[in-house]
């Protein structure tokens, strides 16, 4: 693997551009339709891919860089349409091709890589007869040749125990492995360009590291052009040779990796790549600070497989405790322990001095008021049928009784405080929010409960990387003013590093690390919060590269001390 | 221009030919049940000509087996089955709509209860049971509105226990517990307003089944009872003139037909605004 890590770094470099063109967009134009209106969503775009390289883009939600990765298969989702232009696949127009002519291309020469390969497979198939479909039924391929080569390729993929592992079905594949899984199928066909449409977005940043490493190896390997398309600058540096930024449907800046990284023109790209240096004036930790919540030997579970094994921590005033860890560590379980939404099994929550009831159902009126939460996601989080002003007026008349007049002055005061004009938002529907936005309601809702607690699950996951940074600054800023303290749960470690004052670090249900913030993000680590901590993608082309060798030189240098202790 | 007025208007404008066509004959229809005495040219049980005239001619329609004007009866016959018809669906949503929501947002057991008894009632075939129902109880309109609108709300149950059951897992109704709300409010603000496309696209196919269930009903004898006018036993009454050749039992099964096709192509383009059909 060492040499063709090597290689890969010296391609990047720029020999990559005088090969032939897979691929040529040129003047690419796509619509969405929305209540029988047409409007662009890409205005333009001029794209080539050569023969063996990556391209990345790169651009925040809404830019349409998926769109454009999908129209590479001379594909447009529902709703959409390619309005103009031309894309030339080796020579061949996919705009206005006929559908029996691209069926014959797709999968065989162009290939796909969804972002959730949970959703991708059929849960009735064995991996293998999915990932063989292509050679077999569209290529005519012998079964027997089909599956030595597939088997190959998972090997490729470095996917345990390749000889076997497509016996499985999907549900008995970790979400790593299933993502590489995908992978194997799209490259099951052997095809001269693979779109990656976000595939680590969705996994824990552990298993992005294991999953982008393969990609990137099985990818050198087959020399197989790709476009790969991601939110995050850090992760598309580790995997391309050039990278495209998106913007509202149009190209802001294309260059090569390093020329981006190191040399960005437009002010755009210079917030990407300095994005995640929000930082937080840590308040010197103090011992005697008084305490709001104290969660007390909890023990919960789901059912009979339990959940949490005994947390015991504390949340003091006009502090932010962050909890992080993977999915499955059991931190969006603490907050249903403390909203009372999951009665534990064992163990106690303090608001102050006295025990809260486990049970929300049980807890006074004042008791729910103290609490408020504010949610990863906030479609889901705002009823789409209610305005603004419904949203944030009804725990003000809930819980402060307050009359009409009162109510109207107050969301007016709030939703200055959260930055948004009152006059432009307040009539509103949750429909005609943007994300950012509709995150501040969120935070405007808690705070007009006028709480003592919010507890944040995942704020910023499902923002953009700059919209979530505005989140944060406004979180922080809050927190002064008004003397909150936050439980902020999260598995973005820059985030963490950027709101909180002491950090807990949980791994399947039990605190592994607990410290200040400063005292956590600094050596000497915990072992698992180290892990953790190198895990995560940073803006440097050689990080991947370097990172696994590290682990490799570690891992001999264990091996050597324990041969060398026997 | 009150702002519902408004909206409703702009719907309108963007409204296919298809649901204009349908419009129209839910129009022409109501209009017909409301103003019958008016625009009918003879009283609804009057003989006015001899039997079995065939359409066109002295009247319109013709006549029916004893002499009526079918043309008047038709009218009538708007006025009762439809009239019914909206009657009996607006009780089943009632009964429907408030017990799904009882499903949907109580504890497992109340949903368990629930659900077990109507399966229970849509075990049956409900022609069956509404006939048996019927004769045991007495054939009565009243009797009939109650039998088909218990029968019909066990269907608008499960539609609203499923579609309320995937609003109250959202995020905002969990809030809204954490609140403290009552389970009340919780339906009323958080789930009901989600709901209303799937419900009010539901309403217009269970008014067309309701409204074919009375014209079976009749047809068999047991639903609205002679002289009164409606559209079913129209068709029994006069089906034997088909045998003479006169086309008579035709009409009122067209316009069964006719309102039923209507009423679809307005429910199919409430589907497509609620996005539920893609065409």
């Amino acid at each position: 693997m060492h040499g063709t890590v090597s290689e890969f770094g010296n391609r990047a470099q720029g020999n990559g551009t005088s090969r032939a063109a897979i691929l040529e967009m040129s003047g690419l134009r796509l619509e969405a339709c929305s209540v029988d209106v047409w409007t662009p969503i890409v205005h333009g775009i001029n794209l080539t891919v050569h023969k063996g390289e990556v391209l990345g883009l790169i651009g925040e939600s809404g830019a349409g860089k998926s769109t454009i990765g999908l129209a590479a298969l001379g594909y447009a989702r529902d709703g959409c349409r390619i309005s103009g232009g031309s894309i030339l696949f080796d020579g061949t127009d996919l705009n206005g091709c006929t559908d029996k002519k691209l069926r014959n291309l797709r999968g065989k020469r162009i290939a796909y890589v969804a972002q959730s390969a949970a959703a991708a497979f059929n849960p009735a198939h064995r991996i293998i007869d999915q990932c063989i479909e292509v050679p077999v039924h569209m290529a005519g391929r012998r079964r027997s040749q089909a599956i030595k080569d597939i088997k190959r390729i998972f090997g490729l993929l470095q996917l345990p125990d390749p000889e076997s592992i497509g016996d499985r079905y999907p549900h008995q594949l970790s979400g790593g492995q299933l993502q590489r899984a995908m992978v194997a199928m799209a490259m099951a066909g052997h095809p001269d360009l693979i779109v990656f449409d976000e595939p680590t977005t969705a996994l824990d940043v552990t298993t992005q590291i294991e999953v982008m490493a393969s990609i990137r190896h099985a990818v050198e390997h087959a020399g197989t052009a790709a476009i790969y398309v991601s939110h995050d600058l850090a992760v598309v540096a580790q995997m391309a040779h050039r990278v495209m930024v998106l913007r509202h449907g149009a190209v802001v800046e294309e260059g090569e990796v390093g020329a981006i990284l190191h040399d960005p023109r437009r002010e755009y790209t210079k917030a990407l790549v300095s994005a995640r240096q929000t930082s937080h004036a840590h308040r010197p930790v103090d011992t005697d600070d008084e305490v709001i919540i104290s969660v007390e030997d909890v023990r919960a579970s789901y059912g009979k497989s339990p959940v949490l094994n005994g947390i015991n921590f504390e949340i003091p005033r006009q502090r932010t405790v962050a909890v992080v860890g993977e999915s499955g560590s059991g931190k969006s379980t603490v907050a249903r322990v403390i909203t009372g939404l999951l009665p534990p099994d064992r163990g106690v929550v303090r608001y102050g001095k006295g025990i809260l009831p486990s049970f929300y159902g049980k807890r006074t009126k004042d008791e729910l008021r103290q609490i408020q939460m504010v949610y990863q996601m906030p479609d889901t989080a705002l009823n789409p049928k209610h305005s603004v002003r419904d949203v944030i007026g009804r725990p003000l008349e809930f819980y402060l009784g307050l009359d009409k007049v009162q109510r109207e002055k107050r969301i007016r005061e709030l939703l200055s405080l959260i930055e948004l004009d009152p006059d432009e938002f307040i009539d509103r529907t949750a429909t005609e929010l943007s994300g950012g936005q509709k995150q501040r309601i969120c935070i405007a809702r808690a705070l007009a409960a006028e709480p003592s607690v919010i507890i944040c699950d995942e704020v910023t996951s499902a923002l953009d990387q700059l919209v979530g940074e505005e989140i944060i600054r406004l979180l922080n800023d809050l927190q002064s003013r008004l003397g909150l303290s936050y439980l902020f749960i999260s598995h973005d470690l820059a985030t963490v590093r950027a709101v909180a004052d002491y950090v807990l670090v949980m791994r399947s249900g039990d605190i592994v690390d607990f410290g200040s913030t400063d005292a956590i993000f600094n050596p000497p680590y915990h072992e698992y919060t180290e892990l953790l901590l190198s895990s995560v993608p940073e803006m440097r082309q050689d990080w991947l590269y370097k990172l696994l060798q590290d682990r490799d030189n570690k891992k001999a240098t264990d091996l050597r001390k324990r041969i060398a202790a026997t | 221009m009150l702002p519902i007025m408004q909206s409703s208007l702009k719907l309108l404008k963007t409204a296919p030919p298809t649901a204009f066509l349908g419009l129209t004959i839910l129009t022409v229809v109501l209009f017909a049940g409301v103003f019958a005495p008016w625009i009918a040219p003879y009283g609804e049980t009057d003989v006015v000509g001899a039997p079995g005239l065939s359409i066109g001619g002295d009247f319109l329609f013709g006549t029916d087996q004893i002499g009526r004007d079918v043309f008047t009866r038709i009218l009538y016959g708007a006025r009762n089955t439809v009239g019914i018809a909206l009657l009996v669906t607006a009780m089943a949503f009632f009964i429907g709509v408030v017990f799904g929501l009882i499903s949907a947002v109580s504890s497992r057991w109340v949903d368990q209860v629930l659900s077990r008894l109507v399966d229970i009632l849509m075990a049956i075939p409900p022609l069956i049971l509404a006939l048996l129902i019927l004769t045991i109880a007495g054939t009565s309109v009243l009797n009939m509105v109650l039998v088909i609108a218990v029968l019909d709300s066990t269907r608008v149950f499960r539609l609203t226990r499923a579609v309320g059951m995937n609003v109250a897992v959202l995020e905002f109704v969990e809030l809204a517990r954490l609140r403290g709300e009552g389970t009340w409010w919780i339906v009323r603000h958080e789930i009901l307003p989600n709901i209303t496309a799937p419900l009010a696209a539901e309403f217009g196919l269970r008014f067309c089944f309701v409204f074919l269930f009375i014209s079976a009903l009749s047809f068999l004898g047991l639903g609205i009872q002679p002289p009164t006018a409606d559209w079913g036993s129209m068709v029994r009454e006069t089906s034997t003139l088909i045998s003479f050749g006169i086309a008579t039992p035709l009409v009122p099964a067209i316009c069964i037909a006719l309102l039923t096709v209507g009423v679809n192509l307005i429910v199919d383009w409430f589907l497509y605004q609620s996005g539920m059909r893609k065409e």
